[in-house]
């Protein structure tokens, strides 16, 4: 089997594009509280999971891969919508059931598209999003494009048969894809050591589906970018699948009707001192990008612009009635209508 | 005319659309290199490569939801399940995914996939492998359901199906695939939500789709020979969309409907025809509207057991006689 490479690119960021991660990762937490709020606010209805402590994942490997390539992701949707480019209006717009939102007000918060910035939504099903990455990279072996699939499911999709199967058919066709679990540890309130009887996911698929599986720092943005580089690389050179085990946390609850009785208060505290957006902040220090006053400009000009968001969606018009009648066929027919 | 069976009307469907767009694509178990389990892919390996011609593995959920992926980015997969009681363990992706992702994305996607395969009461398979799955998908808003009963609507739904950009249930017939008709060599398409008068009549409209228009043609048949009754026998060729106004006008005619399905009595595709008959055309009924149904039980393996739960000819002429007051 093929052996896969160390992250060895040479291509470090640029000092653009890490001041743009940065501020993809501002965004999507500003964006996150602001959802809570709204949540509260009774703005947002259903289920509303939020991405807050995971915004390096995202950024990082939505960094290091190309606009042509695929995204694909679950229900913990918001932060990939926001590093693929989307405008985060249409997203509010969504989220409060508008006919401005991305998907017009029928899909919510777990259900986030954009076409054409080749993002494939937003799946609410617990795993079952992962066959349609193998589709993905089906498409792309079979018409010889230079693309990936970057697919991304949490540790409590491991276990449904839809990811085994998935696998299988991507190893076995030796397919574009990058199946990257974002193990925050817990599938709503089930630790990973009390739903898997192998708790290190890496481990899980190269013998059983020859996908080798390497793990990295969710926490850590750059780290993130070169694992997730490697592994486009590898996936280009028509080398099959890559896995990506990618440990990092959620501060939320699961959803925002969780009470979290199953972990401490210490516990996630002991996770935010390795804040993904305060370890890239260091490093922009650092390399003198950064500094105190300019940090608090940013963050103040993003929340203007997330509240400028929100308050255009909340009052944009509610959808028409007759709307439930679009997007279902491609020509819509009776006898119900 | 050339005269050719179904299985060979389904192949030239497929291999006509795969010649005239590279983004079709066929995949299932054995479709490959074992030329399919009831031969309706033969020859087509050969012909179009291991590429476009993919034998998967025994692996429904996998393989229906790699369509589903492939589709979103415009290709056009044929997914051909072994039979559709195996299109239950890949029941999420078939419901959930394909029909759903145009909505889910406010329009912003197409799914344009074929599952196709056989569905009915099997050839003495048992409970599991004899699900006739019409109701079932038919229930579900986004998707298209087909069900041909001769060669040449086998091949002109095919390929409207392939072409169409909504996901389409293709149902075919384990015991049909032998059946011979005619089959022009000249391109045609059949439009869907058209149903087609199989048999003109004036004494009963009789609705049937898939094999149960044959079990109908016959009971007509019979009837008439019998007892001179002139029976419409109505094939609806497509489930969703439905052609009500095809019944309803032939009801409005004879003043008496029928059902005949091989799936179960309770919320059937039937039920269905007989709520819109009754709402629509009560005026112009003479009896309520008769249902002819698989008995509602677990599909048997013994033979006599199997005919007695799957509606022959002798039932349907009974529900015929029945709805018509026909006394003799």
């Amino acid at each position: 089997m093929t052996t896969v490479a160390e992250p060895a690119i040479k291509a470090e960021p640029t000092d653009a594009e890490l001041m743009q991660w940065y501020r993809q990762m501002v965004l999507i937490r500003q964006f996150e509280l602001r959802c809570a709020q709204s949540y509260q606010q009774q703005k947002v209805g259903g289920f509303c999971h939020l991405y807050v402590g995971q915004e390096a994942v995202a950024v990082g490997s939505i960094g290091a891969i190309r606009k042509e390539d695929y995204v694909i992701t679950a229900y913990r949707d918001h932060g990939h919508a926001i590093a693929r480019g989307m405008d985060i209006h249409p997203l509010f717009a969504e989220l409060y059931g508008k006919r401005t939102g991305c998907s017009h007000g029928k899909g919510g918060s777990m259900h986030f598209f954009d076409a054409e910035k080749n993002f494939f939504g937003g799946h609410a099903i617990v795993g079952a999003h992962i066959p349609l990455a193998v589709g993905l990279g089906w498409a792309i072996k079979y018409r010889k494009q230079d693309r990936v699939a970057l697919c991304y499911f949490g540790d409590g999709a491991i276990n449904q048969g839809s990811f085994h199967e998935a696998l299988n058919l991507a190893g076995l066709f030796k397919l574009p894809c990058i199946f990257l679990v974002e193990n925050n540890e817990y599938g709503m309130g089930t630790h990973v050591r009390r739903a898997s009887a192998v708790t290190e996911l890496k481990l899980r698929t190269a013998d059983a589906y020859g996908i080798p599986g390497k793990d990295v720092d969710g926490m850590d943005t750059l780290a993130m970018y070169k694992m997730v580089r490697s592994a486009a690389e590898y996936c280009r050179q028509g080398n099959g699948s890559i896995f990506l085990e990618v440990k990092t946390y959620r501060y939320r609850g699961h959803s925002m009707s969780d009470p979290q009785k199953y972990r401490s208060r210490e516990e996630v505290a002991e996770y935010q001192k390795h804040d993904p957006i305060g370890r890239l902040e260091k490093v922009l220090h650092e390399r003198r990008l950064l500094d105190d006053a300019k940090t608090s400009a940013i963050a103040d000009e993003i929340h203007r612009m997330v509240e400028a968001a929100h308050e255009k969606a909340d009052a944009d018009p509610m959808p028409d009635n007759d709307d439930v009648w679009t997007d279902i066929y491609a020509q819509p027919f009776g006898p119900y209508r | 005319m050339p005269v050719i069976q179904m299985r060979e009307a389904l192949n030239q469907a497929m291999c006509e659309e795969m010649e005239r767009d590279p983004d079709v694509f066929l995949m299932g178990e054995e479709v490959a290199e074992y030329d399919g389990a009831y031969k309706v892919s033969q020859g087509m390996l050969a012909r179009f490569g291991p590429m476009r011609v993919v034998d998967s593995p025994i692996s429904e959920c996998g393989f229906a939801g790699l369509g589903v992926g492939a589709a979103m980015v415009g290709m056009r997969p044929i997914i051909e399940f072994m039979t559709f009681s195996f299109s239950l363990v890949a029941f999420d992706q078939v419901v959930n995914n394909a029909p759903k992702v145009r909505h889910m994305s406010g329009g912003q996607l197409n799914v344009p996939i074929v599952f196709r395969g056989i569905s009915g009461p099997g050839q003495q398979l048992g409970a599991t492998h004899s699900w006739t799955v019409d109701a079932l998908y038919t229930h579900v808003p986004g998707l298209k359901v087909v069900i041909p009963s001769t060669p040449y609507d086998a091949k002109g739904l095919l390929k409207a199906a392939i072409r169409d950009n909504d996901p389409v249930i293709f149902l075919e017939n384990e015991s049909m695939y032998g059946n011979r008709g005619e089959v022009p060599e000249a391109e045609y398409l059949i439009e869907f939500g058209k149903a087609d008068i199989k048999r003109a009549g004036t004494d009963c409209t009789v609705v049937g789709w898939g094999h149960t228009v044959l079990t109908a043609m016959a009971a007509a048949e019979e009837l008439k020979k019998t007892h001179g009754i002139d029976v419409e026998v109505l094939d609806l060729r497509t489930l969703r969309p439905m052609d009500m106004d095809s019944i309803l006008t032939s009801v409005r005619k004879t003043g008496y409907c029928v059902t005949v399905e091989e799936g179960y009595p309770a919320c059937g595709v039937g039920a269905e025809i007989a709520a819109q008959v009754q709402q629509y055309a009560l005026d112009d009924l003479d009896n309520s509207v008769v249902r002819v149904a698989a008995l509602d039980v677990p599909m048997p393996y013994s033979k006599p057991l199997l005919q007695h739960v799957v509606p022959g000819v002798q039932r349907v002429m009974d529900a015929i006689k029945h709805a018509i007051y026909f006394q003799g």
